[in-house]
């Protein structure tokens, strides 16, 4: 059932100003969601103010620069800073997206940053992905084939058939899709999402895989595929630019097909 | 969801925020949330064609007050809701037969196409009503 209000450990408290050094001229004021699990507080917004000319021009650059000089214990995840990892994935100002591929400029007004929303958070900016990464796992992202490959060689695709899985390769899980969607909201414990049923056609898509019977009957389910109601969120946050509510309404029209 | 703190003892996490921040005025979304409100609204709407039907079977005087009200200011303000309400939701309709069809999924296509449900909804709008004035005015 949708709750569309916060549980009561969940509200947001406002927490401390940070403010920018004196003599400061280009100063941005980033609104950070933190909760610190050992303390047993609510989650509460710290207010960082940034001198944005001593600052890189990435959200994620702000991020380092806060944690770097300002407050160590601010806690997010993050490696590659080129959006490649899918590490440092959280809303930032009202939309999800990678901090890395994210310009400070782009913001006009504070650049509000909260985690994935409606996950559970770890610390801070942190979410707890188990559920999802188990969801992952349970559409089996790997290649199933019930023949030897050639000896001595790769399995074979033709130019058509590699073309099929342009759109679904580039995907590198960050979960922005998924947590921008209200039915992975509401039915998240059982719908699976637009990333994950992107990765389940990226392999019902694999002209290599023998196992796409399967994959289609075990998406079979009011929930875990037919939770998408189009509303195409995901699409519209994609850093990568993907469009996981097309994966899926191939998949639906898979089901429709295969019918006869 | 509970978790561990730093010295093992367990924890309540707390939910992130979603409607609280999320930009849902966006096209996509704020469409699909007034699909829904308007399926909602024709739903509860067709209770006061229910009653004129109902009072046009019982007599003239239930017909005669139906017709009073449906002619004071708040009766056509809610036919023309419901005008409005029932366009946008079958020009909603079309859009998801067409996603349903395989058709418009890129990004450009679905703005256009939502833009296009919201113009489409007041355009009809107004051509309803002017063709109704015209017809009984």
């Amino acid at each position: 059932m949708a709750t569309f209000t916060l549980p009561k450990n969940s509200t947001i408290g406002t927490g401390k100003t940070y403010k920018a050094e004196a003599g400061a001229k280009n100063v941005k004021a980033f609104k950070i969601y933190r909760f610190d699990p050992d303390t047993g507080e609510n989650p509460r917004y710290d207010t960082y103010e940034i001198d944005l000319d001593k600052c890189g021009p990435m959200v994620l650059d702000a991020l380092i620069k806060i944690k770097n000089e300002v407050d160590t214990t601010l806690t997010f995840r993050r490696s590659c800073r080129e959006g490649i990892c899918g590490s440092c994935s959280m809303n930032i100002d009202g939309m999800n997206t990678l901090a890395c591929l994210k310009p400070i400029e782009d913001v006009k007004k504070d650049v509000r940053i909260t985690p994935l929303p409606h996950m559970p958070v770890v610390k801070d900016l942190v979410p707890d992905l188990t559920h999802i990464y188990a969801q992952l796992r349970s559409i089996e992202p790997w290649l199933k084939s019930d023949t030897p490959p050639p000896p001595d060689e790769e399995r074979r695709q033709s130019k058509d058939e590699r073309a099929k899985l342009d759109g679904l390769w580039e995907c590198i899980l960050c979960f922005c899709c998924s947590t921008a969607c209200p039915s992975y909201w509401w039915n998240g414990d059982r719908y699976l999402g637009p990333a994950v049923l992107l990765q389940a056609y990226r392999w019902i898509a694999d002209s290599r895989d023998d196992h796409t019977g399967e994959r289609l009957d075990d998406l079979e389910d009011p929930f875990r595929l037919y939770r998408c109601h189009t509303i195409m969120n995901c699409a519209a946050t994609c850093p990568k630019g993907l469009n996981p509510a097309q994966a899926i309404g191939k998949i639906k029209q898979m089901m429709v097909e295969r019918q006869g | 969801m509970v978790g561990r703190r730093t010295d093992g003892t367990p924890v309540r996490r707390p939910l992130s925020p979603h409607l609280q921040v999320y930009d849902m005025m966006q096209i996509t979304s704020g469409l699909s949330i007034a699909n829904r409100a308007t399926g909602i609204a024709w739903t509860v709407g067709l209770l006061f064609l229910v009653w004129w039907l109902v009072a046009a079977a019982a007599g003239p005087r239930a017909f005669a007050t139906a017709q009073w009200f449906f002619s004071s200011f708040l009766g056509i303000l809610i036919l023309f809701g419901m005008t409005a309400v029932a366009w946008f939701h079958t020009l909603g309709g079309v859009r998801h037969l067409m996603w349903d069809a395989g058709y418009g999924y890129d990004l450009p296509t679905t703005y256009r196409t939502g833009r296009a449900v919201l113009i489409g909804t007041a355009v009809l709008t107004v051509l309803t009503w002017f063709i109704v004035i015209i017809a009984w005015g």
